[in-house]
């Protein structure tokens, strides 16, 4: 395993290697102690009488946490059907069927070049708030035409990534495949699959990390995620201009603490498949 | 041209398609405008980055610890957070502490508007990106190239910017191109703060004509060229960029 680490051409640079794990914990310490300062900046501005950036912070805590996990349930909700989705669509894109590789292509494209927050808006304008079917109706929550506004984006790009990581195996598998009788559909889900999800991996949890921080743009069309309860819990506070800067830094925070870990994780991946090839 | 204008209202009448941004003097200047609000925005955020991942991918081969820690911190802490977050947080937190300055009118506006603080934020956070973009770049440079151009008695910053840079953007440019493209697609954030590019003209008049589908669809064509005239653009360049022999 120690060759795993060697430096070489594709290793990370030697200032941060992957392999120290007390690494990951300096960069949360600062931004704590910047989260600190901007609490302190915000005390400081605060008269007597009020209560501090601090104390508001504490008090809002649970709800805060409670909202972030709310946004981490639609991420990873989103990420599912758009895995889902996306890995038919990859495949799609490679099938030998000219119509259904233009089809599934034209969809990827559509997807993929448009801003996630104006895919956001049409899903949440154009899906109906209930879906009857026959005589049962199923009510569709903001929430729901949220997650499914975040998975279109992220099909589009699972899409790419299948695609890419089938046509980088090398075609003597498939030779070597048929060869020995496997039928394409075979061939596809026993030997080129598996194979790939090693070189999808890193590219899929880069995805999830963008995914995480996009379900933010929720609040923009109204879903009570976190960036909306931490609007409610300034306007319940009065408004106070100094708790703007520590309620803002908290959600950074946040989120640091959630996607950090992950973008270490996903380097460390990427360099230890590299060197395997 | 004013046929072809009217030509959509009879589209209008006959088949309920309704694009008022077409047929209707008001909201035709609200969509150009938001156009050219989204193009001067992305052209000053295109620009604010490069510089900024030129300058940060320096300061990162720098000798000093704590500027490339500096540097290193501010990569992380960029690339993972949500970009709304930091538009939010400078636009209020930081926003809100700075003087405000008096108009024209005898009113009072802050320092920097929020076109200001949009393009800021938004270049902080696609030069980030730019930054790792142009150390991999750097990274590619053969070590005997410099250690050629030390040899001939370059300084540290001769050599980067006529040495290590030409032959690392060379390298760098489709990944650059890729940034880019997101950097134009984020710059509907914006519309948060009530920037009136597109997507904020676009939900104006789907406010007041009630046609969000055709808006929707209108608005996906137009960021589809938006991104296309880039890419091509980035393509032609990168071509002749190109020099033969090399990567």
């Amino acid at each position: 395993m120690k060759v795993l680490l060697a430096p070489g051409a594709g290793a990370p640079p030697a200032s941060n290697p992957p392999s120290r794990p007390l690494a990951s914990a300096r960069p949360c310490l600062v931004l704590f102690a910047f989260l600190l300062l901007s609490a302190g900046i915000g005390h400081a501005q605060a008269g007597a009488g009020t209560a501090s950036a601090l104390e508001v912070l504490l008090r809002w805590m649970p709800l805060l946490l409670k909202a972030f996990v709310f946004n981490i349930a639609i991420s990873v909700l989103a990420m599912a059907v758009g895995t889902a989705t996306g890995t038919v669509l990859g495949i799609g894109q490679l099938s030998g069927s000219r119509a259904v590789h233009a089809v599934s292509w034209l969809v990827t494209q559509f997807f993929r070049n448009a801003p996630w927050l104006v895919l956001l808006f049409f899903a949440m304008f154009l899906l109906p708030f209930e879906i009857s079917v026959g005589s049962v109706s199923v009510a569709l929550p903001d929430w729901v035409k949220a997650t499914i506004g975040l998975a279109l984006p992220v099909m589009a790009n699972v899409s790419e990534i299948v695609r890419g990581a089938v046509r980088s195996l090398p075609s003597g598998q498939w030779e070597a495949a048929e060869s020995l009788a496997y039928s394409p559909r075979q061939t596809l889900w026993l030997i080129i699959l598996p194979q790939c999800i090693k070189r999808m991996l890193p590219p899929w949890m880069n995805l999830y990390a963008i995914l995480t921080m996009a379900t933010v743009l929720a609040s923009v069309v109204g879903v009570s995620e976190i960036m909306t309860t931490t609007g409610q819990v300034l306007a319940s506070e009065g408004g106070r201009p100094d708790l703007l800067a520590p309620l803002y830094a908290f959600v950074l925070l946040l989120f640091f603490v959630y996607c950090y870990p992950i973008a270490r994780w996903t380097v460390r991946l990427e360099s230890r498949f590299s060197v395997k090839g | 041209m004013d046929a072809f204008f009217e030509w959509f209202r009879v589209l209008y009448d006959e088949t309920g398609i309704n694009l008022p941004f077409l047929y209707d003097d008001y909201d035709r200047n609200r969509m150009v405008d938001g156009f050219l609000m989204t193009v001067k925005l992305s052209l000053v955020c295109l620009f604010f980055s490069v510089v900024i991942g030129v300058v940060g991918a320096w300061l990162q081969g720098s000798t000093l610890k704590w500027t490339r820690r500096f540097v290193n911190g501010y990569i992380q802490l960029f690339r993972n957070t949500p970009p709304l977050v930091q538009l939010y947080f400078f636009y209020f937190a930081i926003g809100s502490q700075l003087p405000k300055v008096a108009t024209d009118w005898g009113g009072q506006a802050p320092v920097l508007g929020s076109f200001a603080w949009a393009a800021i934020s938004l270049s902080f956070f696609a030069g980030a990106f730019n930054v790792e973009i142009f150390r991999s770049g750097l990274e590619a440079v053969p070590k005997a190239t410099v250690e050629a151009a030390e040899a001939l008695g370059f300084s540290r910053l001769r050599i980067y910017t006529d040495v290590t840079l030409p032959l690392a953007f060379r390298v760098c440019l489709p990944a650059l191109n890729n940034n880019l493209v997101n950097l134009v697609k984020t710059t509907t954030l914006a519309y948060a703060i009530a920037v009136p590019e597109m997507l904020y003209e676009a939900n104006q008049i789907w406010s007041d004509n009630v046609n969000v589908t055709e808006m929707m669809v209108f608005l996906l064509i137009v960021y589809f060229l938006l991104v296309g005239v880039l890419v091509w653009s980035m393509n032609r360049w990168e071509r002749a960029l190109r020099i033969p022999g090399y990567g």
